[in-house]
């Protein structure tokens, strides 16, 4: 049993700030099938066609029949840790600031022996659940829970280093006038974020749900227009230091495509909002961001976007939107490049038609902003950096996956 | 005019014997645009985006890329902004004779009756109120509605309510009556419009714009300082930008007010 971790205590102005260090990053390509694993919170191992034997670690060929049809399939988590070892000194930067540092050999019960960081639960000849989780350096290492919950298990120390939970960490939601941005501020200071700021642009124009957001506790309302450069910059200035998790609720959806708008009043609109928006931020917040991702039990670990799973697939109804949101998640991908040496995750979620005002009209399933802001909590707390949140959106991916032109069809109508 | 009178208004500017007062708010990113329904198109906010600043990308200089709607900030509105107005000769900002950028005004202060309701509309006998005082309403001035609106927050100065806006204006008969009647040049007002905030529901909807720009005469709205100004006898300097056909724009008003 771990003890909880205490909130963190103001910094000592006197001591420098850690700087981030990576862990190794090399892996080879095929090895990257663990990163899409690790990614969507999945847990993949190869399995042969041809004789069902799953492999392990990553190989061109299966060990059992050498046949080299080996995909990546979703496989058991369940195994046994053979045994443990403790490193103390170890010779990698990341690892020896981080020792005493916990390693196993897990048994999996589907065939292969798996090296896996451990939680502090775990014991040796006990039963474990496997998961792949992305490291500091944005890779897919293998990671043995033990089997069931055990008390304050989230707050191992080396788990948290591959999640970004919310529990005492500063969160910063860009927009608090959507619904989704204040379901988002309700769920983090659920999941037990210290303070949640909480954006609001164009302050003197009320809104629905003002007094709620204002009155909760452990909430800073703070202006801010994300597509003006200068009221991020000004903001960053206050509390860019203390932004640990960014939850950008950036939020203009209108429908339409090309041919039954008139001009580019609406188009740009959506740019500012959705693409310059996401570039301040981005600018104002991500520097101070990557550079306080050791900066302790609070440190800065993650950004999230939330974007239409039209950013996938075009969807003429709402055209011009799914463009936008196509350019939101190209940056999102340059990023999480950027901010990789932070140790910084970039999760990005992915929803059909949200049950708001601006997709009104669009038959159901949509999908609830409570149902998004639960996702992001759950999301933060496995260290994920994608989600596909309701069936919409997993419908797409998956008819995406099968046949891209297809699905441009069939979203034609 | 003889060129030596012009030359003795430059040099009492100079000296200030006149003073020129700003009636104009600064342009900025964060100051209230008009809000209609959001299925409308909108009026864009002020945008400032850093060219350079003495830094790698102007190492010498500092200037800026701006973008806003013609209706953004303290603005005018030209005859072509409304329906009314459209078909009217020089109807745009790039075509107004130049000579009606400088104009006399009249300062009607209506602030005690606007801070004790923001609804409070002018009328033709609070108008005819204010000429038993100060005389009658010469042709071609700006008529100025003083409501100390500029002066409040930036919630209050919208003051936007689950039935709409809720701010100070003219009611028809006297937009009318300003218009026909004295021949006004133009009327300015404090608030985000010069109508008022609930004058959608007026017979006509928005009569300023209406009869204003129905008889080719302007507005200016957003306008700050006009209790430094006298009841007559200010001239307003209010020459907006160029701009192609331009329906109004953000500009620099300033009054020029003499010693008496």
């Amino acid at each position: 049993m771990i003890d909880p971790i205490k909130p963190p205590r103001r910094k000592n102005p006197l001591l420098r700030t850690r700087l981030p260090a990576s862990p190794p990053r090399p892996r080879s390509r095929t090895s990257h099938g663990f990163t899409r694993a690790a990614a969507e919170g999945r847990f993949m191992l190869q399995r042969c066609e041809a004789c069902g034997a799953f492999a392990y670690p990553a190989r061109e060929a299966c060990p059992s029949c050498l046949s080299p049809a080996l995909a990546f399939a979703d496989a058991p988590r369940q195994g046994t840790l053979l045994a443990e070892t403790t490193a103390r000194v170890p010779s990698d930067v990341y690892f020896r600031e981080r020792a005493p540092w916990r390693i196993g050999l897990v048994k999996m019960v589907c065939g292969p022996t798996i090296v896996a960081h451990l939680h502090a639960d775990c014991a040796e000849g006990a039963p474990v659940r496997m998961s792949f989780q992305l490291d500091k350096g944005g890779q897919a290492v293998a990671f043995a829970r033990p089997e069931g919950d055990t008390p304050n298990m989230a707050d191992d120390r080396q788990w948290r280093e591959m999640t970004a939970d919310p529990k005492f960490r500063r969160v910063f939601v860009t927009n608090g006038r959507s619904l989704i941005g204040q379901e988002a501020v309700v769920a983090l200071k659920a999941a037990g974020a210290k303070t949640v700021f909480v954006g609001v642009a164009e302050p003197w124009r009320p809104f629905a749900g003002e007094d709620l957001l204002r009155r909760q506790e452990g909430v800073e309302v703070v202006t801010l227009d994300a597509a003006d450069e200068k009221s991020a910059a000004d903001l960053a200035a206050d509390i860019g230091g203390k932004v640990d998790i960014l939850v950008n609720t950036t939020e203009y959806v209108r429908a339409g495509g090309l041919l039954d708008r008139k001009g580019t009043s609406i188009a740009r609109d959506e740019i500012d909002q959705a693409y310059l928006g996401f570039i301040n931020l981005a600018q104002a917040f991500g520097p101070a961001m990557r550079m306080r991702g050791a900066d302790g039990v609070n440190n800065s670990v993650a950004w999230v976007n939330i974007l239409s799973v039209y950013a996938l697939a075009n969807w003429p109804a709402f055209g011009a939107y799914s463009a936008s949101q196509a350019a939101c998640l190209s940056l999102s991908h340059c990023l999480r490049a950027e901010l990789r040496p932070g140790g910084i995750k970039v999760m990005n979620l992915f929803t059909g038609p949200v049950d708001i005002e601006w997709f009104q009209t669009v038959p159901p399933p949509k999908v609830a902003p409570r149902a998004i802001a639960q996702a992001i909590v759950s999301g933060l707390r496995g260290g994920l950096e994608e989600m596909y949140v309701g069936d919409v959106a997993e419908e797409i991916r998956q008819r995406l996956a099968a046949n891209p032109k297809a699905l441009e069809r069939e979203l034609d109508k | 005019m003889q060129s030596k009178n012009l030359l003795e208004l430059a040099g009492a500017i100079s000296s200030g014997a006149v003073r020129v007062v700003d009636l104009t708010f600064t342009l900025s990113p964060d100051f209230p645009v008009i809000v209609l329904p959001p299925e409308f198109g909108q009026a864009a906010p002020v945008r400032i985006q850093e060219i350079s600043r003495y830094d790698g990308r102007g190492p010498a200089w500092y200037w800026n890329n701006v973008t806003f709607g013609e209706h953004t900030g303290t603005h005018f509105d030209a005859p072509i902004h409304w329906f009314t107005g459209k078909d009217l000769p020089n109807n745009a900002v790039d075509t107004m004779p130049a000579k009606d950028m400088i104009a006399p005004a009249c300062v009607i202060d209506c602030s005690a009756e606007a801070a004790q309701d923001p609804d409070f509309v002018l009328t033709v006998p609070l108008v005819e109120a204010w000429e038993s005082k100060h005389g009658r309403i010469p042709a071609r001035q700006w008529v100025l509605l003083r409501t100390d609106w500029s002066k409040k927050g930036w919630r209050d100065y919208s003051n936007l309510r689950d039935d709409g806006a809720h701010t100070p204006g003219p009611n028809p008969a006297v937009m009318k009556w300003l218009v026909e009647e004295r021949g006004i040049i133009g009327f300015g007002t404090e608030t985000i419009g010069t109508d008022a905030g609930q004058a959608g529901h007026f017979e006509p909807p928005y009569p300023a714009h209406h009869f204003l720009h129905g008889a080719g005469r302007y507005g200016l709205q957003c306008l700050c300082n006009l209790d430094q100004l006298p009841a007559t006898g200010a001239v307003i300097v209010a020459s907006p930008l160029k701009i192609q056909n331009g329906s109004g724009s953000p500009l620099r008003v300033i009054a020029l007010v003499g010693s008496n």
